[in-house]
Order: C-alpha cells, then structure tokens, then sequence
C-alpha cells in the first residue's frame, strides 16, 4: 500500500456534510464533530437547529463576552439563539425528535454496521461509564440520519464494520457517512461509496474498511471546501 | 390565603426525607437548583435515589451530594462529561448504583408519571441491550418498546419566576426538565431568582401552573455552576 493522502480535517468533515442539508431543513447536530456543522451551512440557505436541551433555532456559538450559563446546547457549549427561536421543555423536545419532526440527525459513531446498525454510546469493556444521552431517541425518530467520523479508530480500526461489536444504539438506522476519507452510503445493507478522497483507490479505502465496499455508478471525488 | 413561599433554603427542603426519590431538574450548567441541593447536604439525609440527566459538575451540587455520601442510586442518561469526576470515581469504586436510560424516555416517563399514565410504548432502544427484559410489542408494523412512568416523592427544580400560588416561568435553557418534574413529583419544591405579586405574570406565559409546585424560595443570586468548577469551588 502506497503511502495515502492525507484526510480531511474534523472541519472539512463538516463542511463537506453541511453541503447536503435542504433549505429549510430542522436539523439536529449531536455532540463533538457533528456540533462543526452548523458553521458550514451554505450561505443564504435557511434550516432551523434543534437542540434537545429545549431550543429550536440555535445560532452561532456565543463568543466570551456573550456567554449565558442558562443558553447551552446539548454538547453543554454556550450558544446563540437566532431571529424566529423557540423554547420548549424536555418532553416537548423529544416529542419533536420521537415524533418524525427532525428532518435530519447528525450524528458521532464508534461504529456503523453495513446493515445501518450503529453504536455510539459504550464499548461494553467492563469500566465503561454508560452514557445514552439522545441519541437512542434521535435514531428512532429523525427522518434521516447520518454520520460523522473519522475513517478508522486511531489504532487504525475501520470504524465501518461488518457486523458492530459494541451495544447498538439503533438497528438499521444510517443512510449515510461522512469520514475523512470518503463519503459512503448505506444501500441495501451494503456500503456504497459516494465520494473518494482524491489519489486514494478504492483498495486503499477498502483496505481501511471492515465490509465490502462497491462505488457508486456515479463515484466522485470527495469534495473539499475550496479557498 | 395560598402561601406557597417559604424563608429560606432550610425550611424549603424541609419535606425531604432519609431513602427519597428525589428529581433534580438541570441540563449541564443550566438550570440546577444547586441551593436547593447544598441544603440537601446540610439537612444531611441518606440513601437517596436522584434523577438528573447527568450525575452532577465538578465538586458543587449534585457531585457535592454524592461525595457526601448521600445517594445509593442515579437515573440519568448521560453520566459522562469532562467534569463529572466524583461520580466517575465513586460508580467505579462500587459506591453508587446507575441506571442509563435514553433522554427521551428518562423525560417522558418522568411525563407519564406526571400525568397519570401507566406506561407508553416507544420505539427509542429497539433492538438496543436498553430493551432486554422489556416487552416489545409490534404496532403498524413497527416495534415499540413499553416503559413505564417514572415517580418521585421530591422534586428540586430551579425557575426564574414565581407568584405565590407557585405559578412558574423559566429562563432560556434553564427550562429543561423542570416543567416535568413539577408534574411528577409527590412535593415539588422550586427556587427562584424572583417572586412577584400575584397576578403579576401573565396567565398567557405561565409554563408550570402553581397546582404542580409545593413550595417555592427565593435565591436571587444563584451560583454559576460553570464558574463554580471552574475554580474548583466545593460545597460544603
């Protein structure tokens, strides 16, 4: 195997999957990497973010001077509301999400299965702190849901898997990855690569990957934000 | 004449007794009633089973009542943040039970309670280890998972205003599981910053009516829970 180029960075990630999201989409962003996207929304397009502490309409995060410890989002980060905001408790909230009102969830993965299986929220290892947060309840009820993460572990584990070997979040709920290498879709219990990083064959992304993988008819490469 | 407010801290958490469930509102630093809780520690009660969405910030609050070593068990859904060390070191070493359960289900059972249903089915943890031992049942096609409401004796929940009637508005993100746990709970007890004259908050903005609140103290000045770990601040 050649040397590979280098992947996207965890912004890159972001603004890569930002692309994708239709105006006037309700968005929900889940903790860590997928917070990045609501930086990247194209400019002009109008979508409304959910946060499920209780907030809809979710702005850029606040800057030192305008932090409010009582406007947080779910990742606990100081945020801004913007113009047309709505809040609402948790009930309420996860009604939206349960209920099929969240067009959209983005969310971190410690692995996805070739079937949409994911597992986000323990490895199962004995001294692991169990930690569910929303994200069993965004699985079951967003209309569609994608992934952000990195290609592989930082052993270098494909984070793509074949079957998951930690607890599952959600059977069969992903449509859809983002990594630093490419962007891969879940199509009849296979992965489907979308978009490729360029100068990196199919070999060395399958190499990296712990199921089979076919390109897509119209395979490109992976788009990165220019400038 | 309805008289819902009470002096101080002291006489508000009066009701709470040794062996409790107590439902502790907050998400984050939003939101908790951290007086309410450092009054829980100097009333000194034991065994107590606390709902929270997580498991206390730092050494104040909620990590303050579990280093104390008043509570056998936490509900939560998500234990794990860059600053919950003593329940870390305290579930490790055998000291508290857990139990996880996803946010949305946490709030709704805490809603069902509230609202006198016996249990709902939901479709959050299918297929999940969550589901083990729990009846599955398929509706439309689609699998449900049933759960049942989740009750307490106590609620300590923190707003922004209060009448004496104990008719509530919140703040922000601060609203959170509030509003529900008022419902839940057999004895809510609530602080806030301001109390007005009956009357003074509009019908139309009242979010928890005063039939869900039992007592209510002012704490015009609350703590900053961000502010508090960050300087390392403990309680007592």
């Amino acid at each position: 195997m050649s040397a590979p180029p280098k992947g996207l960075n965890g912004a890159q990630i972001a603004w890569r999957a930002a692309q994708d999201i239709p105006e006037g989409a309700y968005v929900n962003l889940g903790i860590g990497l997928p917070e990045l996207v609501a930086d990247h929304v194209p400019h002009g397009r109008e979508i409304v973010l959910h946060s499920e502490n209780g907030l809809l309409g979710v702005g850029p995060t606040a800057g030192p001077n305008e932090a409010d410890d009582e406007l947080i989002n779910a990742g606990k980060k100081p945020i801004t509301l913007r113009a047309g905001a709505a809040l609402f408790h948790h009930a309420d909230s996860f009604a939206m999400i349960r209920g099929g009102h969240i067009d959209l969830c983005v969310l971190g993965a410690f692995q996805v299965a070739a079937n949409g299986d994911l597992a986000n929220w323990s490895t199962g290892a004995p001294d692991a702190i169990p930690a569910i947060g929303g994200a069993m309840d965004l699985v079951a009820g967003a209309k569609r849901v994608v992934v952000l993460t990195k290609h592989t572990t930082k052993d270098g584990a494909p984070k793509l898997v074949d079957t998951c070997s930690y607890p599952l979040t959600g059977r069969g709920v992903v449509s859809r990855i983002y990594t630093d290498l490419a962007v891969v879709d879940i199509a009849e219990g296979a992965f489907v690569v979308r978009e490729i990083l360029e100068g990196l064959s199919l070999d060395d992304l399958a190499a990296r990957t712990g199921a089979p993988l076919s390109p897509a008819p119209d395979i490109r490469a992976l788009a990165i934000q220019k400038g | 004449m309805i008289e819902k407010i009470v002096p101080d801290v002291g006489s508000a958490v009066a009701a709470v007794e040794d062996g409790h469930v107590v439902m502790i509102g907050g998400f984050g630093d939003a939101g908790s009633p951290t007086e309410l809780i450092h009054a829980l520690i100097d009333k000194g009660v034991r065994d107590l089973t606390v709902v929270n969405n997580n498991a206390g910030n730092g050494l104040i609050g909620l990590a303050a009542l579990l280093k104390a070593g008043a509570v056998g068990k936490v509900i939560c859904s998500y234990p794990r943040s860059s600053h919950s060390v003593v329940f870390e070191d305290m579930y490790r070493a055998g000291k508290v039970d857990l139990e996880t359960v996803p946010q949305g289900t946490l709030a709704e059972r805490i809603r069902a309670a509230g609202a006198g249903i016996g249990g709902f089915y939901t479709k959050t943890s299918v297929g999940t280890p969550v589901a083990d031992g729990k009846e599955v049942r398929t509706i439309d096609d689609e699998d449900y998972v049933f759960e049942t409401p989740l009750h307490a004796d106590i609620a300590l929940v923190k707003a922004q205003t209060a009448d004496r009637w104990g008719n509530l508005t919140y703040r922000l993100a601060a609203r959170n599981f509030g509003p529900i746990m008022c419902m839940a709970a057999r004895h809510t007890i609530v602080q806030v910053r301001n109390i007005v004259a009956l009357g003074d908050i509009d019908p139309e903005v009242v979010v928890t009516p005063g039939i869900f609140v039992n007592a209510v103290v002012q704490v015009p000045n609350p703590m900053s829970e961000r502010a508090a770990v960050q300087d390392e601040q403990g309680y007592p």
